[in-house]
């Protein structure tokens, strides 16, 4: 099954040859474009394999588990590698309508690839500390690439997001070394056989709080994510959208993987505190977005809240609310990674996201306000895009688990979002600007914004389809036993 | 730069810088049953070159590494994922190890090994040299 480590060998293989070749910016960025094109290939590879063949597992080195290192690639990991393919497709043309020249000469293209292939590696992974491996890997390409221009903001915000990574990421060793000292085992399916029949409930419960609070700091939950909206308004559009697209999401992974195998259903106390995080994230997210006048920092505050939707299904632990938590992740990637790349055109063309400059779009350049109207509008959740049926999904999996509460929350927050989005496009695309354009814009900035708005048109198309894969991927992580056995009897083999 | 370093370094780096080279790659090819290893041996390999900056300056350094330390890091990498893929090719899980010479420690590992040595070697130097022009 040697298709599974091509999504991580394959941009390594592309930041190398980026690294060897000439630094001239139009080659790099072909080569960053076709680098992206294979990665796309190999994850929709492994995604068919996946959905003809069940759980894949590659053994490392030939080593079986739990001794070697584990790729595992169930439903959801192959969906979400699917994703981060896509979103690596879109940034990566995002680059021919220009990067500024001092990142780009400074290694831009292949960061870009390094931090793809950490975001595949952690959604690949079935050892927990190679997936704190992969967490460091997008770490430090991620710091990387938000202070390599070194203004003043852009420091600042770098700061702030890799202290509280850090703290996150020593969490997460604390709680393997904890951990390993106590089952000796860091495989995920070989933990899945020893940590659920641990007598030792505090033991358990201490390992719980830990892993939830440093996958919380990763994934911005409430009350840790003031790193997100203190940072990711100030990397270039692009870099902004990888981000935005795709960090977050593996800590929202990070919490599905783990929290379904090692801690099914127990202790109790966690799944409280979760769904408790997730609605005051949903809450506290939206409600900061309506406070903001940025057009990046009310997507920051957006992205907050919704991550609370992508938490829920896991908290609620019931098969309809994870499938809409699936379905509301898959959404939130393309939408929300091209709202950020929208945000580079107001930079080309205003040199500035502030709502106050904004505006005239609609009327003089109808195209861009076409295609951004599709994720604007889905994120808001009108009728009929994605992001309709993913909250629709996420509704009726709360109230069908009996959490009113939650529902009652999503619905109201749901509200909010219809607000802050209106808002968001009244004031950026449909008012009259109070300044005329300062700058042409290249008709190649419009492709990757074309290219995911057509990606969530066809979501919503075949929204169904999606919702059953979504259905099914639930079903494969509520019932963990599918995983271990394939990990540790070795199900399809190379 | 070179008026203003000692004689004593400059006669001393002279003498040094072959022997660390050579020692550096002692320690990469006796590295993968003993102490040793790509890590430890690119790390000498590079205090070489430093050494060879403090005693003859920046510019010399750079020209007696013959190519860029980017260069260094892209092929080490190269050379690393091929050794991943070498066994994929017959059929094998990615970076099984396939022995050329085992009793010797030929195989992929070393390859493996070498790509190590090369990404250390680069880094360190890429990284002392953006220093030192700051």
């Amino acid at each position: 099954m040697n298709v599974l480590v091509l999504p991580i060998a394959l941009p390594l293989f592309t930041a190398a040859v980026l690294l060897l070749a000439p630094s001239r910016p139009l080659l790099q960025r072909w080569i960053s474009f076709a680098g992206a094109c294979a990665l796309a290939i190999a994850a929709v590879l492994v995604f068919v394999r996946v959905e003809r063949d069940g759980i894949l597992v590659l053994q490392l080195g030939g080593w079986p588990a739990p001794f070697g290192i584990t790729l595992v690639a169930d439903v959801l990991s192959a969906m979400l590698v699917v994703a981060t393919a896509v979103v690596g497709l879109a940034v990566a043309s995002s680059a021919f309508s220009g990067v500024d020249p001092r990142r780009e000469g400074f290694g831009y293209h292949g960061l870009i690839h390094v931090l793809l292939m950490g975001v595949s590696g952690a959604f690949l992974t079935g050892d927990l500390f190679n997936l704190y491996v992969w967490f460091e890997v997008m770490l430090v390409a991620s710091f990387v690439l938000m202070a390599l221009h070194r203004t003043r903001a852009q420091l600042e915000a770098a700061f702030k997001y890799v202290a509280l990574n850090l703290i996150a990421s020593s969490l997460f060793l604390t709680t393997l070394g904890l951990l390993y000292g106590g089952t000796g085992a860091l495989n995920m399916a070989e933990l899945a056989t020893i940590l659920p029949a641990c007598e030792n409930t505090a033991y358990e419960t201490i390992l719980a709080m830990l892993f939830l609070t440093a996958f919380g700091i990763k994934a911005a939950m409430f009350p840790l994510f003031f790193w997100l909206p203190a940072s990711y308004h100030t990397p270039p559009a692009a870099v902004g959208a990888v981000f935005a697209g795709l960090l977050t999401k593996v800590g929202v992974y990070s919490m599905i993987r783990v929290f379904t195998l090692l801690f099914p259903g127990d202790p109790a106390m966690l799944y409280t505190l979760l769904l408790a995080q997730a609605g005051c994230t949903m809450i506290v997210g939206l409600v900061g977005a309506l406070a903001q006048r940025d057009f990046r920092r009310i997507l920051s505050f957006n992205l907050v809240g919704h991550l609370g939707y992508t938490t829920v299904g896991v908290a609620l632990g019931t098969s309809a609310a994870m499938a809409g938590s699936i379905f509301y992740i898959l959404h939130h990637i393309a939408a929300i990674t091209n709202l950020y790349l929208i945000s580079g055109v107001f930079l080309r063309l205003r040199h500035t996201t502030s709502l106050t400059e904004l505006g005239s779009i609609f009327r003089e350049r109808p195209l861009v306000a076409i295609l951004a109207a599709i994720p604007v509008f889905s994120l808001a959740g009108v009728p009929p895009l994605s992001g309709f049926i993913g909250k629709l999904a996420l509704v009726r999996g709360a109230f069908g688990a009996g959490a009113w509460w939650t529902g009652g929350i999503i619905l109201a927050v749901s509200l909010l979002t219809l607000l802050s989005m209106a808002r968001l496009w009244s004031e950026s695309f449909w008012k009259t600007a109070p300044h005329g354009d300062k700058s042409r814009l290249p008709g190649v900035i419009l492709l990757p914004i074309a290219f995911l708005s057509a990606i969530t048109v066809a979501m919503t198309v075949a929204a169904g389809p999606l919702y059953q894969l979504a259905m099914k991927t639930s079903d494969q992580l509520l019932n963990p036993a599918l995983y271990i056995d394939a990990v540790l009897k070795g199900g399809p083999q190379p | 730069m070179t008026t203003t370093t000692s004689l004593i370094l400059r006669t001393g780096a002279r003498v040094l810088m072959p022997l660390l080279l050579l020692f550096g790659v002692f320690l990469l090819l006796r590295g993968h049953n003993a102490p040793g290893g790509g890590f430890a041996g690119g790390l000498v390999v590079a205090a070489a070159y430093i050494l060879h900056f403090f005693a003859f300056g920046l510019d010399a350094a750079r020209r007696a590494l013959l190519t860029r330390p980017e260069r260094l890091i892209g092929s080490g990498l190269l050379l690393a994922v091929g050794s991943g893929i070498l066994p994929a090719l017959f059929g094998r899980p990615f970076l099984t190890s396939l022995w050329f010479d085992p009793a010797r420690g030929i195989g992929t590992p070393m390859l493996f090994d070498l790509g190590v040595f090369l990404v250390v070697i680069g880094v360190v130097l890429i990284m002392t040299f953006t220093l030192a022009e700051e």
